[in-house]
């Protein structure tokens, strides 16, 4: 939470304290929007962009309330990432999972819900997804997650190893500004169940693996991009497999600091309950 | 009121081009325009031809010299021939068949000390007469693709 206080302050501060820094040097939508752990990306895929719409001279920030809305679960998130000389991104993430009625079936009792921080830290390597348009090469970043989940107890009794853990991850992105296309994919080192709100590693395993998110979209407008996105995840705890998430979205710049996202979310199985599709919403405030 | 504008934009470059300053000799190519232009005559009209260039081009000379974020940059400068040069640019860049007489993007912004973000201002007031244009969003692209790589030979700092 102080982490959070101190990035709220960061971004409130930051276009008063630009003396020679300049605001809102990125092109629009060219930032991405928030995953739901926190980083600049789609909505379930990180992208090799840093946060912010500042550039390598000056710190920019995002701060992002995130909805899944699916059939039996509700996964909320929110929080904040500041971007630094568009070259480092730290961020920070709360994430909720309110079981609602079915926590009762599952034996958690009415509304449990599962809680977790991400930490997470990008750097960008080398590369520019926007502006190197004669160029082939992408930007390319690398990254870590750490996730501390608050349900370690539930998590031990279904066999997930661990209730914390850290993620790795190499993204590229790139704009074919010609084609109007923007694509993306990222390899994660990763043992989370459910992103971490289920713990890391289980009874079907306990190390990394790799796994691969992918993000495609085409700008209709200045304003206005659609796309889809695809993840895959391990499947680490016997009493329930773990599905591939898949996406389809609109991204809306609705003002220069506003991005508002709406997406068809397909996140699978969830803990042995089927076919959790629904609507994710995204609000996302970015300097 | 718009035939006066246009009428206006129309004998603006006739009354001052002979205005243009004196400048240091250069070597004239077609490469110091910074990119290949397109083969086919498909985006020069997707742009209106020359009546398009010229609107676009005085329209973001226009709307940058009243840009807070921009409008320093270009204390000092020749505008009659930086219209000029930039009409010829997007004609050769587009197909239209000219020449380009300009300078290169490093010899004629050096020591300008521009930054990335007044590269994205100027780009989004582009993209903002282009739209005004009509021309589509999809050959805008093409032709920022073009132009955005320069930005090396133009960001100094």
């Amino acid at each position: 939470m102080r982490i959070f206080l101190i990035m709220l302050a960061a971004l409130v501060a930051s276009p008063a304290a630009a003396s020679d820094w300049r605001g809102d040097g990125k092109l629009v939508l060219t930032d991405g929007i928030t995953t739901v752990e926190g980083a600049a990306g789609g909505g379930i895929a990180t992208w090799a962009v840093i946060a912010g719409n500042e550039t390598e001279r000056g710190v920019g920030a995002t701060a992002h309330a995130s909805h899944v809305a699916l059939p039996d679960f509700d996964l909320e998130a929110y929080g904040g990432a500041v971007g630094l000389f568009d070259r480092v991104e730290l961020s920070y993430t709360r994430q909720s999972f309110d079981t609602r009625g079915l926590g009762a079936a599952l034996g958690l009792g009415r509304g449990f819900t599962f809680q977790q921080d991400v930490f997470g830290a990008k750097v960008k390597l080398f590369g520019d997804a926007v502006w190197d348009q004669d160029r082939v090469l992408p930007q390319v970043s690398i990254g870590v997650q750490h996730k501390r989940a608050n349900r370690g107890a539930v998590i031990a009794a279904v066999g997930g190893a661990d209730d914390q853990g850290t993620d790795y991850y190499v993204s590229a992105t790139k704009l074919f500004l010609a084609q109007s296309l923007l694509v993306s994919g990222t390899v994660r080192l990763t043992e989370a169940n459910q992103l971490g709100l289920l713990g890391h590693g289980g009874d079907k395993g306990d190390d990394h693996t790799a796994q691969f998110e992918g993000s495609a979209a085409v700008l209709l407008t200045r304003k206005l991009a659609v796309g889809g996105e695809f993840r895959t995840k391990p499947d680490r705890l016997s009493f329930a497999q773990e599905d591939d998430a898949y996406d389809v979205f609109a991204a809306w710049s609705v003002h220069r600091h506003v991005t508002l996202t709406a997406a068809y979310a397909d996140l699978g199985d969830i803990a042995t309950v089927k076919n959790q599709r629904g609507l994710f919403v995204q609000l996302q405030a970015g300097f | 009121m718009l035939l006066i504008a246009l009428a206006l934009l129309q004998t603006t470059p006739v009354a001052v081009a002979a205005a243009e300053e004196p400048i240091a000799p250069y070597a004239q190519s077609n490469a110091n325009a910074g990119a290949k232009p397109f083969e086919s005559d498909g985006m020069w009209r997707a742009f209106h031809g020359r009546e398009g260039v010229d609107r676009i081009v005085d329209g973001l000379v226009e709307r940058s010299l009243v840009d807070p974020r921009i409008s320093d940059t270009f204390k000092g400068h020749d505008m009659v021939r930086l219209r000029r040069v930039l009409k010829e640019q997007f004609c050769h860049l587009l197909g239209g068949g000219c020449a380009y007489s300009g300078r290169t993007m490093k010899d004629s912004h050096k020591d300008m000390g521009l930054q990335t973000a007044d590269m994205g201002a100027l780009v989004e007031n582009l993209q903002a007469e282009m739209n005004e244009e009509g021309v589509p969003f999809f050959a805008q692209n093409r032709l920022l693709a073009k132009l955005a790589p320069m930005k090396r030979d133009v960001v100094e700092r």
